[in-house]
């Protein structure tokens, strides 16, 4: 998103999409169906949950000794005869392809879809470098098409409807199309195939990089991450440094849930192991392979509050479960990785001061966490982000005067009594018919749309004398009477 | 405990629990000075306020037996996150330790403490039941609940389609994005007017508050009640 459109307070986005017809419907539909699809896969596939644990004990250990694990995969890609490049900040990642590019008199790129990428802002860089860049992934093509960005991790046009699609191909491609997925895809495919042709470089992500055999693991359906990383002549794949596993036993732990929580399937279509460039003897394959190794955050986090956000395996579960998501889709977030994930990640790379509206865009309902494949406790973190706003004073002033002065309220029964004696007289001139129907400032939020409850003409404190017929209680009963 | 909104806003739940509970022949006592258990501030981020009013909440319980809440959030926060508060305070952390242990929501304590899955209530209608997020993902609990609705004898239990998705209350939330909070509760109360029911029944005085709000608006005719209201009979009908 843009600073100009990111200057639009989340509110105000949020609000928009929720009056975004296509958006509603298309998320609505979309959101569903993952949902079903999850839940069915992991009914029936019983070990399942143990597998979970499993992979959360993995990133556990292996964030343990990210440093080891990275230097072992740097050093069999180099075995390989590939080159590993290590970039700090999304901005060196980008000038690391650039200069690639340059070198290598680089015109067009064929790219694979990737979260990564999108981080680092990496098409809009080589657009300005004069390079052009083309998403070969279907839901990546389409959001390029339309001058857009991924609004879902792994299902990055999920908010637009097969209908604005085909109107989308119609006016940018040669032809008139049918609002129909077959139609449409072919179209891209037809499209597609020569670019991956004429491209001097192709661009992934990595799902997965194991360090044992320095393989770079990508999860696709499409079929076109493999021949983005075997047509071109250079092959670049930038991971975010947390992707590291140790070993292919491993590798085995994850793809078991990985498919299952994103899509719902047992494996995706495709699972393209890539080692190094062409070996001698092979018929396919680039003639140089790069891996870009991006911390932008990550590593300080290891030791940080987000630590288990570095557990994420990009799968999109908890953005469909999230009721928050399924109502305002991912734009809204204004950052690359939207849902509940997503705020935590956006802290992560950008700073506690750019998620103080988004840390407060959840019920903290806990679907998330019920669904992450390596159960990543998202509510807490959004809780203890939450904290972080209020600790670092970015929460506003009048927000965190409002809080103390709760404190004060709860921790006396004298004050709590007061404050029930004048919500009684503030509301009177409000309740119709033993509901409140509007009421102004903050709480004119709530009676917007909803009725209230007034505040009780004798509280439960006030009407316990009649119900107890006895002495104040000082605590000690509440056995079973024999 | 009664909790801040069930002092305040619901004391006829509070009425309805004490009525239920002693007729099941539990002695019920109510100590006197409880205002809040400190969960708004605590997941708006304010801890260091949270901790002091757990405190006190702390004392008022010093010597309860059982502790029973008609609020799954409420009782979450106790159970889950007292001890949490006072990690430095060897001696605090084994206070909030010891009434973590002896709270209970209220379902939780009829079924695994009493031991009760058959409520003679006077209540007749058909009802629906919403899991709330706290007792359902916080407490792991979606069977007492329905297990007490269904042993009693005049009430007609369907389920609610998505009854694990969140009513979009979320505590301050509803304030903050009270749109996105709506068009959450847009989604639920769809899905609650779907089954026919009556009432929709939950366990927690927020999501009562967020449903109930949202139904006598649009002047529906299904209401939002307590367990404890109908299996006590005290519904106010």
């Amino acid at each position: 998103m843009s600073d100009a459109e990111l200057r639009v307070p989340f509110p105000q986005r949020a609000g928009a999409a929720l009056k975004d017809a296509f958006l509603q419907e298309a998320l609505t539909i979309a959101t569903t169906k993952f949902i079903d699809l999850r839940k069915e896969a992991f009914a029936g596939f019983p070990a399942g949950e143990a597998l979970r644990d499993q992979a959360r004990r993995i990133k556990e250990a292996t964030l343990q000794r990210l440093d080891a694990h990275l230097g072992r995969l740097a050093d069999n890609v180099e075995r390989l005869g590939g080159h590993v490049h290590w970039a700090s900040t999304g901005a060196e990642a980008r000038e690391i392809v650039l200069r690639l590019c340059r070198e290598r008199g680089v015109r067009t790129v064929v790219k694979s879809k990737s979260m990564a990428t999108e981080e680092i802002d990496l098409n809009e860089a080589l657009e300005g470098a004069g390079v052009t860049p083309i998403e070969t992934d279907l839901g990546e093509y389409i959001i390029q098409l339309a001058g857009e960005k991924p609004s879902h991790i792994i299902a990055p046009a999920i908010h637009k409807t097969k209908g604005q699609v085909a109107e989308l191909f119609s006016k940018a491609l040669d032809g008139r199309f049918a609002a129909d997925p077959e139609v449409l895809t072919a179209a891209a495919r037809k499209e597609l195939r020569q670019k991956f042709l004429d491209a001097d470089m192709g661009i992934t992500g990595a799902n997965f990089a194991v360090a044992e055999t320095g393989t770079v693991v990508l999860v696709t359906n499409e079929g076109n991450g493999r021949m983005v990383t075997s047509l071109p002549r250079v092959h670049v794949a930038v991971m975010g440094m947390e992707k590291v596993i140790p070993s292919m036993t491993d590798l085995m732990v994850f793809l078991a849930i990985l498919a299952r929580s994103a899509t719902g399937q047992q494996l995706s279509s495709y699972t393209t192991l890539v080692r190094g460039p062409r070996q001698p003897g092979e018929l396919e394959g680039p003639e140089e392979f790069h891996l870009i190794l991006l911390d932008s955050g990550r590593i300080r986090q290891i030791a940080g509050p987000l630590r288990e956000a570095l557990y994420c395996l990009r799968c999109g579960a908890c953005l469909n479960v999230c009721p928050v998501y399924r109502q305002i889709g991912g734009h809204a977030y204004g950052h690359t990785y939207p849902g509940p994930i997503g705020i935590l990640l956006t802290a992560m790379l950008r700073g506690t001061e750019s998620v103080k509206e988004l840390a407060h865009a959840s019920t903290l309902c806990g679907a998330c966490k019920d669904v992450c494949p390596v159960r990543i406790d998202i509510p807490r973190m959004l809780i203890e982000l939450r904290e972080h706003v209020d600790q670092e004073k970015v929460a506003p002033w009048a927000e965190r005067a409002m809080f103390r002065a709760a404190r004060r309220i709860m921790s006396s029964p004298a004050l709590f009594r007061m404050g029930a004696r004048v919500g009684r007289l503030l509301q009177a001139p409000w309740v119709r018919g033993g509901r409140v129907r509007r009421l102004s400032l903050f709480l004119g939020r709530w009676t917007a749309t909803r009725d209230l409850p007034p505040v009780a003409q004798r509280t439960f404190s006030e009407r316990w004398k009649d119900l107890a017929g006895g002495p104040p209680g000082d605590g000690r009963r509440g056995r079973r009477a024999p | 405990m009664i909790t801040c909104l069930g002092d305040l806003l619901f004391p006829e739940v509070g009425v309805a629990m004490v009525k239920l509970l002693r007729g099941l022949g539990v002695e019920v006592d109510f100590p006197e000075g409880q205002t809040c258990c400190g969960l708004p501030l605590f997941n708006s981020g304010y801890h260091h306020e949270a901790a002091a009013v757990a405190g006190r909440t702390m004392a008022l319980f010093e010597r309860s037996e059982h502790v029973v809440v008609p609020s799954g959030s409420c009782a979450w926060m106790v159970k889950t996150e007292y001890p949490g508060l006072f990690k430095d305070d060897p001696r605090r952390r084994a206070a909030a330790e010891s009434l973590a242990d002896r709270t209970r929501e209220l379902s939780q304590f009829l079924v695994e403490v009493l031991g009760v899955t058959r409520v003679e209530s006077p209540f007749r209608g058909t009802v629906t039941y919403h899991d709330s997020c706290h007792l359902l993902r916080g407490l792991g609990e979606s069977r007492s609940p329905r297990t007490l609705l269904r042993g009693a004898p005049g009430v007609t239990l369907v389920e609610l389609p998505g009854a694990d998705q969140c009513c979009g209350f979320g505590g301050s939330f509803s304030v903050r994005l009270p749109e996105v909070s709506t068009a959450i509760l847009e989604r639920k109360l769809a899905s609650v007017e779907g089954t026919g029911a009556d009432c929709v029944v939950a366990c927690d005085a927020g999501c009562l508050m967020q449903m109930g709000g949202g139904l006598s608006r649009k002047g529906s005719r299904v209401r939002a009640l307590h367990l404890a209201q109908v299996l006590s009979g005290e519904d106010g009908a």
